[in-house]
């Protein structure tokens, strides 16, 4: 084959997102292409539905992947890969992505596009765009090695809608070795949380320096997230001041979101913030200053006191989210 | 303990990006290069290191311009010298090739531990660390927020992504990728920086640590730098608290369809 192979990442029985929403890209990009599309899972998930979204084969990597080690995980992709023999891999931009991805083209001495959100065919090839310097600027990736390997910021694609087909699964079998267990888990500390993180939240509510307190913090932002099933999020002022969690901050610095919709409450906008942000679908930003640099990147503003119209919104979104 | 530190230099984050030409790359007026911000957690991490066990702190950066100025910058917080791989022939160099000259740098000096920034905020690939660990044939740890190191056993926390954390351990020679968290980064003082100046820093090229052209040449190729669409102008919602409230929800679900 020489196609492209999509990373299929599961959790908890179930296809992550980015997933379904790699696979659709995949096939419109074969379409364009006259390839074909097939996956790459590793360790126990309901394979056979990938077949739904396009993929025509699956190579189901055999093994423990409970516990993630990056090691076995390159070592599962390195035999996928050997079996599939793509033009083209898409991993999602997923700490995987970050963590094996990197490791896996070089042991296979090609070439990446990392955090792409766009992927077009463009002379035979596929391309991928990104954006760059903080989101100031957004370049063309071509990879001249085989396979190309792009990973994509999640939320990017649209989620396909399953249609008939079904894939062949291929059993791949890994050479794993001592080696592949250099490093061992100790302990895994769950999110205290149960809302979706930063990085692949839909919904974003962040809080800036204007809170004041954690104990304002905990009271305002985090309600107005809970109420819309929105993922909490702050400037660096804030988990500079303590606020906030440092694992909370949004920016250049923090984390890069791509949510349909970022509420801003109090945040000034620094290029900073913005550098973070500024690929939110929607952005609603509530500041007391007219003048707040975040209007200018704001698709709806209000200027008022946050602390008056937080908790009106957090009882407008509880009632028009119950219907 | 012979530490190794990995920095880069990248444009202040304030910098205003301005596109070169039909797109062929940013220009470099007016810009003021920094060591990428997460860089700072990997010289601080690597100074308490060589405090705690002695040893020497070698610093390492691949690229010209402002790079050795940044270097002396990381010597001031600790570090005891630098390699600096400064070459025209690494002009368009892709991750892989920066990669493959950093290891090299690391292997010649004999480093047993090897601390990286999470990412460069230049064009945020989080690729350089991994692909540095995998040519030495060393684990790599990623985006580690605590770290701890008794004889020759390391244990880390990283940020495994859904607010979940991890910890492991593992035997030296490891890298490490740094994340915010991890340590507070000092301040140089000014007897650092002047005696900053008299640490030495060596430069290098590609060939001089043994690299090929076929190992310097890259598989990845930028173009069509572009500023991204201006987000159309927004509105502003106005009214009393109340009405502002009620008005957002609806165009929220009518207009922009996100709820
Ligand atoms: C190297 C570097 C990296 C950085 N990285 C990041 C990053 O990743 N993320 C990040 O966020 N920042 C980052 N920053 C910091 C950034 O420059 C700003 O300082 C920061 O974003 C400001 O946070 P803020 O908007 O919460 O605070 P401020 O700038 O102080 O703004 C507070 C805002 O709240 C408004 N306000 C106050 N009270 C109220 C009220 N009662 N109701 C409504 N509005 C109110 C004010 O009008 C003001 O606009 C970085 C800076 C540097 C130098
Ligand atoms: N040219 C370089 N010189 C030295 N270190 C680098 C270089 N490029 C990347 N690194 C290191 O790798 C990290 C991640 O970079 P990147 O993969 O480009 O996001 C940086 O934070 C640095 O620690």
């Amino acid at each position: 084959m020489s196609g492209i192979l999509v990373l299929a990442e599961h959790e908890g029985g179930k296809f992550k997102k980015t997933a379904y929403e790699l696979l659709g890209k995949a096939k419109e990009l074969a379409g364009s292409l006259g390839t074909s599309v097939a996956a790459v899972v590793l360790g126990d998930a309901p394979v056979a539905e990938l077949g739904g979204f396009g993929a025509s084969k699956v190579y189901h990597v055999a093994g423990d992947f409970s516990g993630y080690n990056t090691l076995k995980v390159v070592r599962g992709l390195q035999a996928a890969i050997d079996a599939a023999k793509p033009d083209v891999v898409l991993a999602p931009a997923s700490y995987t992505g970050k963590d094996a991805i990197p490791r896996l083209v070089a042991r296979l001495g090609t070439g990446q596009g990392s955090e792409c959100t766009e992927l077009r065919v463009d002379g035979g090839a596929v391309v991928g765009r990104r954006p760059v310097y903080a989101g100031k600027a957004l370049v063309d990736v071509r990879i001249s090695k085989k396979p190309a390997v792009f990973t994509v910021r999640p939320n990017s694609f649209n989620q396909p809608t399953p249609a008939g087909g079904s894939a062949e699964v291929v059993a791949v079998s890994a050479a794993f070795g001592a080696s592949d267990d250099r490093v061992q888990l100790v302990q895994r500390m769950e999110a205290e949380s149960t809302v979706a993180d930063l990085t692949e939240a839909e919904r974003i509510v962040s809080g800036g320096r204007s809170l004041k307190s954690a104990e304002q913090f905990d009271a305002v932002v985090r309600p107005l997230a809970a109420a819309l099933g929105a993922t909490p999020g702050a400037s660096r002022a804030a988990v500079d001041a303590g606020y906030a969690h440092h694992n909370e901050q949004v920016g250049q610095t923090g984390k890069t979101v791509n949510p349909q919709l970022y509420i801003a409450l109090g945040i000034s906008g620094a290029i900073q913030h913005l550098a973070g942000s500024r690929t939110s679908k929607v952005i609603f930003a509530i500041n007391k200053d007219a003048e707040a640099p975040i209007f200018e990147h704001a698709t709806y503003g209000v200027v008022a006191d946050l602390f008056e119209i937080a908790p009106l919104l957090t009882e407008e979104f509880k009632a028009a989210l119950k219907n | 303990m012979k530490v190794g530190v990995c920095i880069k230099s990248t444009p202040d984050t304030d910098t205003r990006i301005k596109i070169q030409g039909a797109g062929e790359g940013i220009d470099p007026a007016g810009i003021k290069w920094i060591i990428s911000p997460y860089d700072s957690f990997a010289l601080e991490q690597g100074a308490q290191t060589r405090e705690k066990l002695g040893g020497e702190c070698v610093l390492f950066s691949v690229g010209g311009g402002d790079t050795q100025k940044n270097l002396r910058d990381g010597l001031a917080v600790g570090a005891d010298r630098a390699v600096q791989i400064d070459d025209p022939a690494l002009k368009g160099a892709d991750s892989l090739v920066t990669a493959r000259v950093l290891a090299a740098a690391i292997k010649a000096e004999g480093i047993e531990i090897v601390f990286t920034g999470r990412q460069a905020i230049d064009l945020d690939n989080v690729q350089v660390p991994a692909m540095v660990a995998e040519l030495l044939d060393w684990p790599h740890v990623s985006m580690v927020s605590e770290f701890a190191l008794e004889g020759d056993t390391w244990t880390a926390v990283r940020n495994v992504g859904g607010g979940a954390r991890e910890k492991v351990t593992g035997k030296l020679p490891v890298l490490v990728t740094t994340d915010r968290g991890l340590n507070t980064p000092r301040f140089a003082k000014l007897p650092d920086i002047m005696k900053a100046k008299t640490k030495k820093v060596d430069v290098k090229t590609a060939s001089a640590l043994g690299l090929s052209a076929d190992d310097i040449s890259p598989a990845v190729q930028l173009s069509g730098f572009g500023t991204p669409a201006e987000r159309s102008k927004g509105k502003f919602i106005s009214g009393d608290v109340a009405t502002q409230a009620k008005e957002l929800v609806r165009l929220l679900r009518e207009e922009a369809k996100v709820l």
